[in-house]
């Protein structure tokens, strides 16, 4: 099946859909996507940030989409053509999203955890206004101790349900859920029950921000102060494959996290032995430094050279291919 | 007067019960709809132009064409009377005092669609309803009319009430299923459209009380007959439920075309408004539609006369039009304050929008805290274009309807009557003790030049 998003053209499988079909072609034109976990089923269509418009339906059916779509939950059809960045309505509509999600979310960066590798706080800062028009109480929760490991800070929670699917999908027996209802929506477990489960420890690496941290690393550093190394062991849990990221402080791994991709999903989920259990080097077999992309703030003044982005992006590729959109569009 | 073809005998003593129903010929037209085939029952109604009477207006017979028939796959047909929409209560009335019209429609469209077992999925605080409605099921089914064989037709249908939560957002049809099973209430994410995949995975349609009472008639008098009434493609008679500052409010079947001028001030209707005010505002097809002041409601912006129909009512688009939505119809009164009203309607969405969904869990509560400054006289001039546009980003950009119903009111109350909001502003400490007043709301519409040729 062809698809177009933003003049670029890929072809893809039955059934995929258009957000997998432009990490396929990778670069600027991925939707951002808070809520969609591609490990998770079911995941997605929350958040909307990945809202796109898509101007030609499909070969045969050329009509465009009434509304704009979540791009993380359509599947693609033959011939389809998807604007994403280089449609202004989608822009706007992002940034609305993002005031949206960033108006019951404290702005105070500074302190939580989750910082330099908070979805948010990218998103934020690629969309988000300099200053609130939110004037009123922020939507504030008292920090939860789900088992000894996990802190759960619902202050902090877009209520992506991420960690939800996680706890039904991947872990024994669902351990949490979604209480009540609108805005005043909270994730918890009944009576504080604690979370107790072999790999209960994902729903932290499932969370795009600081509302579900580890306890063993809450506070101990900034996350671009430490060193990513990829490691392995032989793990005897039968689901858990060993292979994680080792965060280094000095000579210390101060953390243990599954590894993660460029849109920050985990490549395998691991187990809670493994996480926080197994934090001396000897436990482990170095692989080398973890890649971790030049545009993340977790890269600076580490081992890789800083490519600094140019002032202007140009893909002569997009270039070209707007182009040719723009000439069809103004033919029409 | 009106032909009256659901409340036609309403005023019978005893209708409620089975065997007075029956005595009024209730029933007759399952017997009819068994000898037809089904697809004839289905082309009946798509003849008839049934458009859904639970708020869209999508014509009913179409929508029981799309229904996907996979061999071996259970079919279902779902009664959505989860009606909580804030003006309505039509469906209430219909289900207390003639339940067996809609438990007959459920027999003939499940027949029609070949549903074996269909589920009337009930608002949760309407419990006596749900008694009665089991109540005139076991009658029903005592009499032959339900359970297996029904009239020897060799046709076997279970019909249940399921009651709901009392949450409004299971009035969406999609978290309606959610909720029968068994599940929280969270609209799905479409598509797949209940059509292809609903309940626990199989073909389902989900009509509203209305559209399947109103299927007894269709068969009863065949599809052409129900299609002369009314006027265009808005067919048949709706039932509208009229509250507000109104002489006689209440339930009345109208045959649509009626003008909406008759429908407030003749006796046969509302009766005018009450205590001898003048008229201000109307909200016609329930909260979630755009309100109107009074010069368009009864003028359409070309100064014709606006009727009570599907495409009158949304002459002119959002700009000055408005939609027939569900029939509440919710009239105001010159003392009657639109910024309050406004606010009033935008917490019940807050407070009833599921949160699964950002723009609507967020805007929903942050519109409602802006028109609360608004109301108590705290706002700022600066409040309307925020509250209009935060509309705007929740318009269209959510899972379910529910944000856009949420958005409307609101960006149609500043639309015409930002004068009051801002009058809100200038004069806050004057706004918690008086209200605004009629103003210039009920003036003629200016007559439009023709444009140059």
């Amino acid at each position: 099946m062809k698809v177009t998003i933003d003049g670029i053209s890929i072809e893809v499988p039955e059934g995929t859909t258009i957000l997998n079909a432009a990490r396929m072609i990778g670069g600027d034109i991925v939707p951002p996507a808070m809520c969609y976990y591609s490990k998770l089923e079911g995941s997605g269509g929350k958040c909307r940030t990945c809202l796109v418009k898509v101007s030609k339906g499909s070969e045969k059916d050329p009509r465009p989409m009434p509304k704009l779509i979540a791009s993380c939950r359509t599947t693609v059809m033959d011939g389809m053509e998807v604007q994403n960045i280089t449609s202004p309505e989608v822009i706007e509509a992002r940034r609305g999203i993002v005031e949206m999600l960033l108006i019951n979310h404290p702005l105070d960066c500074p302190i939580c955890d989750q910082a330099g590798e908070c979805h948010l706080q990218d998103l934020g800062y690629e969309h988000g206004l300099a200053k609130t028009r939110y004037e009123f109480d922020r939507r504030k929760f008292e920090k939860i101790d789900i088992g000894d490991k996990i802190q759960l800070h619902m202050t902090r929670c877009i209520l992506c349900y991420r960690c939800v699917f996680t706890a039904d999908q991947i872990t024994d027996h669902r351990i949490h859920g979604i209480l009540n209802r609108g805005d005043h929506s909270e994730i918890s477990t009944y009576i504080h029950a604690a979370v107790d489960n072999d790999f209960s420890g994902n729903v932290i690496d499932v969370c795009p921000v600081g509302a579900l941290t580890d306890k063993t690393f809450r506070f101990k550093n900034r996350v671009w102060f430490t060193k990513p190394v990829d490691a392995h062991r032989d793990c005897d849990h039968e689901k858990c494959n060993g292979k994680v990221t080792l965060w280094y402080k000095g000579e210390d791994v101060i953390r243990v996290t599954a590894r993660k991709d460029v849109y920050g999903e985990v490549e395998e989920f691991i187990c809670n032995t493994c996480r926080f259990d197994k934090k001396k080097t000897a436990d482990w077999v170095i692989e080398g430094p973890r890649h971790i992309a030049n545009t993340s703030v977790i890269s600076s003044n580490h081992y890789e050279t800083m490519h600094p982005l140019p002032v202007v992006k140009s893909d002569p590729k997009l270039i070209e291919a707007n182009e040719e959109q723009f000439e069809r569009n103004t033919r029409l | 007067m009106g032909r009256k073809l659901l409340l036609e005998h309403i005023n019978v003593p005893g209708i409620e019960t089975f065997d007075v129903y029956r005595s009024k010929g209730g029933y007759d037209t399952v017997a009819k709809a068994l000898k037809m085939t089904t697809d004839e029952v289905v082309e009946e109604v798509k003849k008839s132009g049934l458009r859904g009477r639970g708020g869209a207006g999508f014509p009913t017979g179409m929508k029981w064409s799309f229904l996907a028939k996979p061999e071996g796959r259970a079919r279902y047909l779902v009664c959505n009377a989860d009606e909580s929409e804030p003006g309505t209560f039509k469906d209430r009335y219909l289900m207390t005092y003639i339940p067996h019209l809609l438990i007959e429609g459920m027999i003939i469209s499940s027949y029609a669609l070949g549903a074996k077992v269909s589920y009337i999925y009930v608002r949760g605080e309407m419990m006596p309803q749900i008694r009665i409605l089991e109540k005139a099921i076991a009658e029903a089914k005592a009499k032959g009319f339900l359970g297996k064989n029904i009239l020897g037709s060799g046709y076997d249908l279970e019909l249940y009430v399921q009651p709901g939560g009392g949450a409004y957002i299971c009035g969406e049809e999609t978290a309606l299923l959610e909720s029968l099973e068994g599940k929280r209430g969270n609209p799905r994410i479409k598509p797949p459209f209940p059509a292809i995949a609903g309940l626990w995975g199989c073909p389902t349609v989900v009509n509203n009380v209305e559209s399947i009472a109103a299927v007894v008639p269709i068969i009863r008098d065949g599809g052409d007959e129900y299609s002369k009434i009314g006027i265009g493609r808005s067919t048949g008679t709706k039932l509208i439920s009229a509250s507000g500052n109104i002489n006689k409010p209440g339930i009345y079947e109208i045959e649509l075309g009626v003008s909406v001028e008759d429908f407030i001030y003749s006796d046969e209707y509302c009766g005018g408004i009450a205590n001898g005010k003048r008229l201000k505002a109307v909200v016609a097809g329930g909260s979630s539609v755009p309100i109107l002041p009074a010069n368009l409601i009864t003028k359409t912006i070309k100064n014709e006369a606006r009727l009570m129909s599907y495409e009158s009512l949304s002459d002119g688009g959002f700009a000055t039009g408005t939609m027939m939505g569900s029939g509440g119809f919710i009239v105001f009164d010159e003392d009657q304050c639109i910024v309050r009203n406004t606010w009033n309607f935008t917490r019940f969405y807050h407070h009833e929008s599921c949160g699964q969904c950002s723009p609507c869990r967020e805007g929903t509560g942050w519109m409602e805290k802006v028109l609360h400054r608004l109301e108590y006289g705290h706002g700022k001039l600066s409040d309307m274009d925020l509250l209009v546009d935060v509309s705007k980003k929740i318009e269209g950009n959510t899972i379910c309807p529910l944000g856009d119903a949420a958005a409307w009111p609101v960006a149609s109350a500043i639309r015409h009557f930002r004068d009051e909001f801002e009058w809100h502003v200038t004069n806050g400490a004057e706004a918690v003790t008086r209200n605004f007043g009629l103003a210039h709301y009920a003036d003629p519409l200016p007559v439009l030049e023709p444009a140059a040729q």
